[in-house]
């Protein structure tokens, strides 16, 4: 049976494209911010479009945040997407005024420092040893379109005794390095749109809905 | 690991069709906007922009069904530009499936437009269309080219080059640089405009009109266009994306 993906609706920009490109890769999707579907869901995917205050306070208008939290705390799958991602770090920093976030992983959204931002278009990544979402594409380039990223490496934070898994990190550079992607237990995400990264994007998606398949 | 230069058909729709002609062969019907852009899609296009041309509301509503229906078969980003006046139907193009959307007279008329919308859905929806060409007969502005209105046939007397710069301010999140005078010549882009534009803002610029060869592509990329749009060339079959990509590539210019 095809794993059923709810796409959590919460007036998030356009995430037809979302919806659409996980049906291609073989999910039973559904739109839908319904506590119980998104329970019930094999994975759950948090778009996000915007800016990162506005993107937390229509997240938790919808009670997102408690939904991202008791599947996360119940090692089931989630995904962040561009924006989706940022939110799962510690804090967003906009003309200088700092959003809590749902801090997943330590780390500061920051605004890219480039000679020409918004970082828009196709980069090329690179995926660490041991990646399962960037199996048979660590070579393409996917589409980003963000003028915030994190800087900073989110595997760092932990002390060498943490019982915790060190998060896997994907990184880009515009300017200057940044985090293009996390996979860490049941949390994944990527700051760029895997929706609008034509096949390798769907390649990645694909990786993703199988291991839910598990 | 820089980002690459996006490659960019451009096509004019009105009333849920294609205009202006297209004419390659293995389409069934190359009059569908939605089949144009799958195509463009599969031929390795790096984004996909429709300008409706639409005279009428109702022909704007036919366009809003095609952009939803391309949403759904598409893989890369979709523009849609076009009569776009306020927020609201901003709203809806997003809502459709467009990805972002390009903002022309609207906003020469109203510059509050541009951080209108950026406030609401944020800078990376929008595309501030700038129709620019040679300033003529007693028009002067300082950088010598001024915005146009109408297609290039109402000039503004607005300094091009300032108001790109305007924009980008006011929140545009991306510059689409048009020459009328270049548009429709195939003689190449007007590489002083964007030399031009390109030293005065900081965010992506998408060099448009008068494209006519591959080598024409790399020369925009190589006087810091971050992206490059066509429409006829690609229609007529002239060039192919992946044609303009190897010649790019050769030159040193990342593609994807």
């Amino acid at each position: 049976m095809s794993p059923r993906v709810v796409v959590l609706d919460y007036g998030s920009g356009n995430v037809r494209s979302a919806v659409r490109a996980l049906e291609r890769v073989g999910a039973q999707v559904a739109l839908t911010a319904d506590a119980d579907a998104v329970a019930a869901a094999d994975g759950l995917v948090v778009p996000g479009v915007g800016a990162f205050a506005a993107v937390m306070e229509q997240l938790r208008s919808v009670r997102g945040d408690m939904m991202i939290e008791r599947r996360l705390a119940g090692g089931r799958p989630v995904l962040g997407i561009c924006v989706g991602m940022q939110v799962m770090f510690t804090s967003g920093d906009e003309h200088g005024v700092s959003t809590a976030g749902l801090d997943q992983w330590p780390g500061e959204v920051t605004r890219l420092e480039a000679d020409v931002v918004p970082h828009m278009g196709w980069s090329t990544v690179s995926a660490p040893e041991g990646t399962v979402l960037f199996d048979g594409v660590d070579d393409e380039r996917f589409y980003f379109v963000h003028s915030y990223g994190v800087q900073t490496d989110p595997a760092a934070a932990l002390t060498s005794d943490s019982p915790l898994e060190p998060p896997l990190v994907t990184w880009a550079e515009h300017g200057r390095p940044f985090v293009a992607a996390v996979e860490n237990g049941a949390l994944t995400a990527t700051q760029f749109h895997p929706e609008k990264s034509g096949d390798a994007g769907a390649q990645l998606l694909r990786n993703w809905v199988t291991a839910l398949d598990r | 690991m820089s980002v690459s230069v996006r490659v960019i058909p451009c096509l004019d729709v009105a009333d849920g069709r294609v205009v202006k002609g297209v004419n390659f062969q293995g389409l069934r019907d190359a009059g569908d906007p939605v089949e144009l852009a799958r195509t463009y899609d599969r031929e390795g296009a790096d984004e996909v922009t429709f300008l409706d041309v639409s005279a009428s509301a109702e022909a704007r509503a036919t366009t809003m069904e095609v952009v939803a229906r391309t949403a759904e078969e598409i893989f890369v980003p979709l523009t849609v530009g076009g009569g776009v006046r306020s927020v609201a139907d901003v709203d809806r193009l997003l809502k459709a499936g467009a990805d972002k959307v390009g903002v022309n007279t609207a906003a020469i008329a109203r510059p509050e437009l541009i951080s209108e919308i950026a406030e609401r859905f944020g800078s990376q929806v929008l595309v501030l269309s700038v129709d620019a060409r040679r300033c003529t007969g007693d028009t002067r502005t300082e950088s010598g080219y001024e915005v146009t209105t109408h297609g290039g046939r109402r000039g503004t007397g607005i300094d091009a080059v300032e108001w790109a710069v305007r924009g980008a301010d006011l929140g545009a999140g991306e510059i689409l640089l048009n020459s009328m005078d270049a548009d429709g010549t195939t003689a190449g882009f007007d590489l002083q405009m964007l030399d031009d534009v390109r030293s005065q803002v900081r965010i992506p610029l998408i060099a448009s009109g008068g494209a006519g060869t591959a080598e024409h592509f790399t020369e925009a990329a190589q006087h810091g266009a971050d992206a490059v749009l066509a429409a006829s060339v690609f229609h007529f079959r002239t060039l192919t994306v992946a044609q303009v990509k190897e010649h790019m590539r050769l030159a040193g210019i990342p593609v994807r």
